[in-house]
C-alpha cells in the first residue's frame, strides 16, 4: 500500500464510510512462484502435480525392503501397519481386507501418499524416482502392473485401479453434482 | 450406603484374564467402601481450616480429582503402550457441563504431535487465486477474529460398538473421541477475500505441517465458506500442540479429520484431490462392498455419561446426565428411556444450546432395583433423529467403521452394575 493509499484510507476510516474495513489493509506477503513450488506437492487423479521421473517395480522391490517392509511386511502383508496387497473380492464379506489393490480408487493417491508421508520416520526422504519405483512395486504386488513394469507421470494416471468404481458419493457432497448450478 | 453418586468400578488392567478381572472387580468395590469409611460422617469429622498453598503461575487440579484421557489403539486394543496408541480419549464419565477442559479434549494424530516454533511457521494460500499469499501467525492475530464454541468429533468415534459390545468398557472407551471447546481465529471467508479466490474454484485442499502432511479436500459450500475458520486460540489461550498449535482449520459440524491441525497450506482448485484420507481411509464400507465417500458431516448423536459403563448405582433416586450434539445445527431435544427404549421422557438441556456444539442433558430417575436398560435419543433442529442401532446397522452394515451414531444402550443388572450392550 502506498503512502497516498494509506492517506486516502485514513480519510475514509475517519469518515466511517468503509463498509468492509479489514479488506483495505494489507496482510501477509506475496508468495513467489519458487517457494510455492517447494510446498505444492499434491497430486490429482488426472496426474496434475506429478513430477518428472520414473521407476520400475524391480527397483522398487529393494527400496521397499530397505524402507517399508519393517512396518508393512516383506510383500506388503503381515506387518504391524496397514496391509498393502491382497484382499480383492473381500469387501462384501464379514472380514473385508482393505488394501491398495482391493480398495484404493486412484493410483495417483498412492504416489502422493508415499511422497508426503512415507517412510513414517523420515517422510520426504525418498527421491522422485524412488517414489515412482515403490509405487510400481506396491502396484505389482497387487497384480496391477507387471513385475517388470515401469511408471512415470504419463502412465500412472492411466492405471485403472480394481476398486475404481467402488465408491458412492454422499449426495450432499457429490463432487459431480455439488456445484453444478453455480 | 447413603451415597447417591454411582461408584466407579476399576477398569480391567492390561493383560488380565476374565477370571482375573472378577478379582479386580471385588477389589474395586472394597476400595470404594474403604474410601467411604474415611468420609466425614458428621460435621465434626470435616478437617479444620488453615492456610493453604502459595499462589502459583498456573492452577493445577485438586489432587483428589483424577481426570485423565486414555491413549488407545484400534477398536478393542486398549491399555496399549502410548507409543502404539493412535488416539487419546476424553473421560466424559467424569466431566460436567458443556465444555471439555482443554487438556482433556480428545487427541488424534497420524504422525505424532509436531513441536512447531510459531515464529517459523507459515500458512501458504495459493492455487486458483489472484494473489497467492504467505501469512505468519502474527498476521492472523492482526485480522478480525471470530470466537465460537464447536464440537470436534473423530469420524471413528463409537467404533467400539460396530460389530459387538465389550461389556467391560466405559463411555470414555465408546464415545471418548468427541469434545467441545471454544475456538478463536480468522474466518475462512476473510482469507478467501484477501487472496482473491477465483470464482470458478469450488474445492479447497487443506494440508497440515505434521509428518504425515495430512490433507483433505473441502467443498466450498456456502455453509462451509461462512462457518469455517483458521483458529489460533482454544478456550482463551493459544492452541495446545496436540490440537494444532500454532494454527488449525475449524470446520463446525464436520469430520474431525477435516479440521486440519498444524495448518500450513490452503490450495484452491475445482475438484477434489482424492487424497488417501478421503479415499482409502475415511470412507464407509457398506454391506454390498461399495463405500460411501465424502460423508463429511457428523450426525445427530447423544450418549448417557452418568451412569455409564463400569459404574454401579443404588436403588432409589439417580440423576441421569449425558451429552448430545449434531453436525446439522442445534440440538432441539433429547429423550431418555429407562425401560430399554419402550417409553421415552424428555430430558432438560443445559443452556446455552449452541449450533454444532455439545450440550449436556439431564433427568431425575428413581430406580426400582430391577434389571433394565437406559438409552438416550437426540433430535436436532433440522428434525434429524438419532437412529436406534437396529435401523442404523440395517442401513450401514457392520463394516463402515466411521460415522457411528446409533443410540447407546447401557444395561443395569440387579446389583446396579452398568454395562455396555448393543441394545
Amino acid at each position: 500500500m502506498s503512502s497516498h493509499d494509506k492517506l486516502v484510507l485514513a480519510g475514509i476510516l475517519s469518515l466511517g464510510l468503509l463498509a468492509p474495513p479489514a479488506l483495505a489493509f494489507d496482510f501477509g506477503r506475496p508468495a513467489t512462484p519458487q517457494e510455492i513450488k517447494l510446498w505444492d506437492i499434491d497430486v490429482s487423479p488426472d496426474g496434475k502435480g506429478l513430477p518428472d521421473g520414473s521407476g520400475t517395480a524391480v527397483q522398487g522391490k529393494q527400496i521397499f525392503a530397505d524402507n517399508c517392509a519393517a512396518c508393512h511386511g516383506d510383500n506388503g502383508q503381515g506387518g504391524i501397519k496397514d496391509r498393502l496387497a491382497g484382499g480383492q473380492g473381500t469387501l462384501a464379506s464379514n472380514m473385508p481386507v482393505k488394501t491398495v489393490g482391493s480398495f484404493w480408487p486412484y493410483a495417483t493417491t498412492l504416489f502422493d501418499y508415499i511422497h508426503r508421508a512415507m517412510p513414517y520416520p523420515t517422510p520426504g526422504s525418498l527421491s522422485t524416482d524412488e517414489t515412482y519405483a515403490v509405487t510400481a512395486y506396491i502396484l505389482s504386488l497387487n497384480g496391477i502392473v507387471p513385475a517388470d513394469g515401469k511408471i512415470d507421470k504419463e502412465s500412472l494416471p492411466k492405471i485403472k485401479m480394481p476398486n475404481r468404481d467402488g465408491f458412492i458419493p454422499e449426495p450432499e457432497f457429490d463432487p459431480a453434482k455439488l456445484f453444478r448450478n453455480k | 450406603m447413603t451415597s447417591r453418586t454411582p461408584t466407579e468400578l476399576s477398569p480391567r488392567p492390561a493383560n488380565v484374564s476374565r477370571r482375573g478381572f472378577v478379582g479386580g472387580l471385588s477389589a474395586g468395590i472394597l476400595g470404594a467402601a474403604a474410601t467411604e469409611a474415611a468420609a466425614a460422617e458428621t460435621l465434626a469429622d470435616v478437617p479444620d481450616r488453615g492456610p493453604g498453598a502459595d499462589l502459583s503461575a498456573h492452577s493445577e487440579r485438586s489432587r483428589f480429582a483424577k481426570l485423565d484421557r486414555i491413549p488407545e489403539a484400534t477398536p478393542g486394543k486398549r491399555n496399549v503402550d502410548p507409543g502404539d496408541a493412535i488416539n487419546s480419549k476424553t473421560p466424559h464419565q467424569k466431566l460436567v457441563g458443556n465444555i471439555t477442559p482443554t487438556d482433556l479434549h480428545y487427541e488424534r494424530s497420524h504422525s505424532g504431535v509436531p513441536d512447531i516454533d510459531p515464529a517459523q511457521h507459515r500458512l501458504l494460500i495459493h492455487g486458483m487465486v489472484s494473489k497467492p499469499l504467505v501469512f505468519s501467525v502474527e498476521d492472523l492475530k492482526q485480522m478480525p477474529s471470530v470466537t465460537r464454541v464447536v464440537f470436534i468429533e473423530c469420524t471413528g468415534n463409537g467404533w467400539e460398538n460396530w460389530k459387538k459390545a465389550d461389556p467391560d468398557i466405559t463411555v470414555q472407551n465408546t464415545h471418548g473421541l468427541v469434545s467441545t471447546n471454544e475456538w478463536t481465529g480468522v474466518p475462512l471467508k476473510f482469507l478467501i477475500d484477501l487472496v482473491a479466490k477465483d470464482k470458478g474454484s469450488s474445492w479447497m485442499l487443506a494440508e497440515g505441517g505434521d509428518g504425515a502432511g495430512v490433507d483433505r479436500s473441502i467443498p466450498l459450500t456456502d455453509e462451509i465458506v461462512n462457518e469455517a475458520f483458521v483458529a489460533y486460540g482454544q478456550n482463551g489461550e493459544p492452541l495446545r500442540p496436540a490440537h494444532g498449535f500454532p494454527m488449525r482449520l475449524v470446520m463446525p459440524g464436520f469430520e474431525g479429520n477435516l479440521n486440519i491441525k498444524w495448518l500450513r497450506r490452503l490450495k484452491f482448485g475445482n475438484a477434489p484431490w482424492m487424497t488417501r484420507w478421503e479415499t482409502a481411509r475415511y470412507t464407509q464400507l457398506l454391506a454390498n462392498g461399495k463405500a460411501r465417500q465424502f460423508q463429511l458431516r457428523m450426525e445427530t448423536n447423544s450418549v448417557i455419561t452418568q451412569p455409564s459403563g463400569m459404574m454401579q448405582i443404588q436403588p432409589g433416586y439417580n440423576r441421569i446426565s449425558g451429552l448430545a450434539w449434531s453436525g446439522h445445527g442445534k440440538i432441539a431435544k433429547v429423550e431418555i428411556s429407562t425401560d430399554g427404549a419402550k417409553t421415552w421422557k424428555p430430558a432438560q438441556l443445559s443452556q446455552p444450546v449452541l449450533s454444532k456444539a455439545q450440550v449436556r442433558f439431564q433427568m431425575d430417575w428413581v430406580w426400582d432395583g430391577k434389571p433394565t436398560k437406559i438409552v438416550s435419543r437426540s433430535t436436532d433442529e433440522k428434525g434429524n433423529v438419532q437412529p436406534d442401532r437396529q435401523s442404523f446397522i440395517a442401513a450401514m452394515g457392520t463394516n463402515a467403521l466411521f460415522h457411528y451414531n446409533a443410540q447407546q444402550t447401557w444395561s443395569i443388572d440387579e446389583a446396579g452394575r452398568v454395562r455396555n450392550v448393543l441394545a
